[in-house]
């Protein structure tokens, strides 16, 4: 085993090495180097054959048409393209935007951009077990609501909404729909045939691909009209110019045809590994899971640790690699919105860590991470006035803090 | 983050651990900081007749800057008088541990622990003087 353990793949995943292998095939003079746009030569035609073979296995992917996938530099880039190109397109018919609290940033604050820019944006409350269900939806759409946006999996609580219930609400009143699907993509089922999704934004990083590259879905049939936000050559049917760069696209479409293929093997490998972890913890006090255990992606685990601060955790396991929901990672000291959103409270949101597993996870390594969770988490409770007070049976809820 | 080596090794190696008994007459209690906000000190000072420090104990939830400043305050403490005890100030604090500007807060969170703790034990005895 190889220390330190990553155990953090909702951040990013390492490329697969079969990903790897033919991304380097696009690199150098011997290789497929030319640009995709280069119609008078040879090196042109096969490099635009093979964005071409990616762009299909993209799409094969979402059941989708390879015209329905255009090439960008990530999800962050596809949510931008997505929600401000139909809002640009579509603001005679109205200016009203639904999405939800617990967004990734890039769609919350491409909301807020156009807040700025005179629209209206309703923000929607997740359950306690952050589901965004289709009866909210429902309640919030109204006459001028030209798109809703929401996430297929939240980053980082792992939970999953029913889009497909959600597509059935927006298609029959004509409302895009938008579906941010970095977390989801390559782990759960998707169907472009079936579920009603106008735009879906994809990143090739978080499934074994490489940084740098992503793709929005837009769909043909009902057809989707968006206004460019990158204006250049006109690449990508003119809704997304710029050269199209090779290797990446084609690790991107290699990752997608391998998650295509194992996908049943990855999410009960997954599946396996996230509950040999949490046993770990089955006879451990005050140990709660954040969000549904049930409608959850398989590779995500948010666990509140309580009377324990997330970031003093994570400076014990020097040799695993997680995210913390504290806010003492970052220079702002709010705990995460998200779980903040789902009605956790404060303290137990800055006792969170967020445990994710993929691929090449194993056994041997949630063990061993598990282990030292353990260790941490006693030798802190020991150090916690916290653990003290609650251990005499007093209830925090109602001490006076001196709040600064 | 990268930590000074010296908030590592407090964070490691936390000295005075522990808790005395807020009950005594000898003994200031300082408890300051929320949950809510990530960190909670609860700092103890034991007095000898003397008005010198014999024993400081700390227990602290929060992150690793946190602790180091408390553990860091109690072994300070130690052996001074209740005047000399209140002239350590967060910055000294700081400055040991090369606290990063994000973590300042911490070492101000200390200095109100201390001063928490200075102001029960002399709120005790003079309580004690006023009922004898």
């Amino acid at each position: 085993m190889k220390l330190p353990i990553y155990l953090d793949y909702s951040a990013t995943t390492p490329a697969d090495p079969r990903v790897a292998e033919k991304m380097a095939q696009c690199l150098v003079s011997e290789g497929n180097f030319g640009n995709p746009a280069s119609r008078s030569h040879v090196f042109g035609w096969k490099a635009e054959e093979a964005v071409e073979d990616a762009r299909r296995n993209v799409a094969d992917l979402l059941n989708a048409d390879p015209r329905e996938i255009v090439w960008t530099s990530g999800a962050t880039e596809s949510d931008n393209l997505a929600i401000k190109g139909v809002a640009h397109f579509y603001h005679k018919k109205g200016k009203h935007i639904i999405t939800s609290r617990i967004e990734h940033k890039a769609v919350l604050d491409t909301c807020r951009q156009l807040e700025r820019e005179g629209y209206e944006v309703t923000y929607l409350e997740p359950g306690s077990d952050g589901i965004i269900t289709p009866e909210t939806v429902e309640n919030a759409l109204r006459e001028d609501t030209i798109l809703v946006s929401l996430m297929h999996v939240n980053n980082e609580i792992g939970v999953v909404n029913d889009i497909a219930a959600i597509g059935e609400l927006t298609r029959a009143r004509k409302i895009m729909f938008h579906v941010d699907a970095a977390q989801s993509a390559g782990k759960l089922p998707i169907d472009m045939e079936v579920m009603k999704v106008d735009l879906m934004s994809l990143s090739a990083h978080k499934m074994y691909g490489p940084k740098g590259i992503g793709a929005l879905y837009v769909s043909r049939k009902p057809r989707v009209r968006l206004e460019a936000q990158t204006h250049g050559g006109g690449h990508e049917r003119g809704m997304r110019s710029g050269t199209l760069p090779t290797h990446q696209i084609v690790g991107m479409g290699e990752a997608c045809r391998i998650a295509k293929e194992e996908m049943a093997t990855d999410t009960e490998h997954c599946l396996t590994l996230r509950h040999r972890f949490l046993n770990h913890f089955s006879d451990m006090e005050e140990v709660h899971v954040n969000g549904s255990l049930e409608q959850r992606v398989s590779g995500n685990l948010n666990i509140s640790f309580a009377f324990v601060e997330g970031e003093s955790l994570i400076m014990s396991l020097k040799d695993v690699a997680v995210s913390s929901g504290s806010a003492c990672t970052s220079a702002s000291l709010e705990p995460s919105y998200v779980l903040r959103a789902l009605g956790v409270n404060d303290e137990m949101a800055h006792s969170s860590l967020r445990f994710s597993f993929g691929r090449f996870s194993t056994a041997e390594e949630v063990d061993y991470a598990a282990a030292q969770v353990r260790q941490a988490v006693e030798k802190l409770r020991e150090l916690s006035p916290l653990w003290d007070m609650f251990k005499d049976g007093v209830d925090l809820s109602t001490v006076q803090w001196a709040a600064h | 983050m990268a930590y000074s080596e010296k908030v590592i090794d407090h964070y490691e190696n936390p000295r005075n651990v522990g808790k005395l008994d807020d009950k005594a007459e000898n003994v200031g209690t300082g408890m300051v900081g929320a949950p809510a906000c990530g960190d909670v000190m609860r700092l103890q000072i034991q007095v000898s007749d003397e008005g010198v420090i014999e024993d400081a104990r700390f227990k602290t939830y929060g992150c690793g800057s946190a602790i180091a400043s408390s553990s860091l305050a109690t072994e300070w403490m130690k052996g001074k008088t209740l005047d000399q005890a209140a002239e350590i100030k967060n910055t000294h604090l700081a400055e040991e541990l090369a606290l990063p500007p994000v973590k300042i807060h911490c070492s101000v969170l200390a200095e109100d622990a201390i001063k928490a703790a200075i102001d029960d034990y002399r709120n005790k005895q003079d309580v004690g003087e006023s009922a004898a």
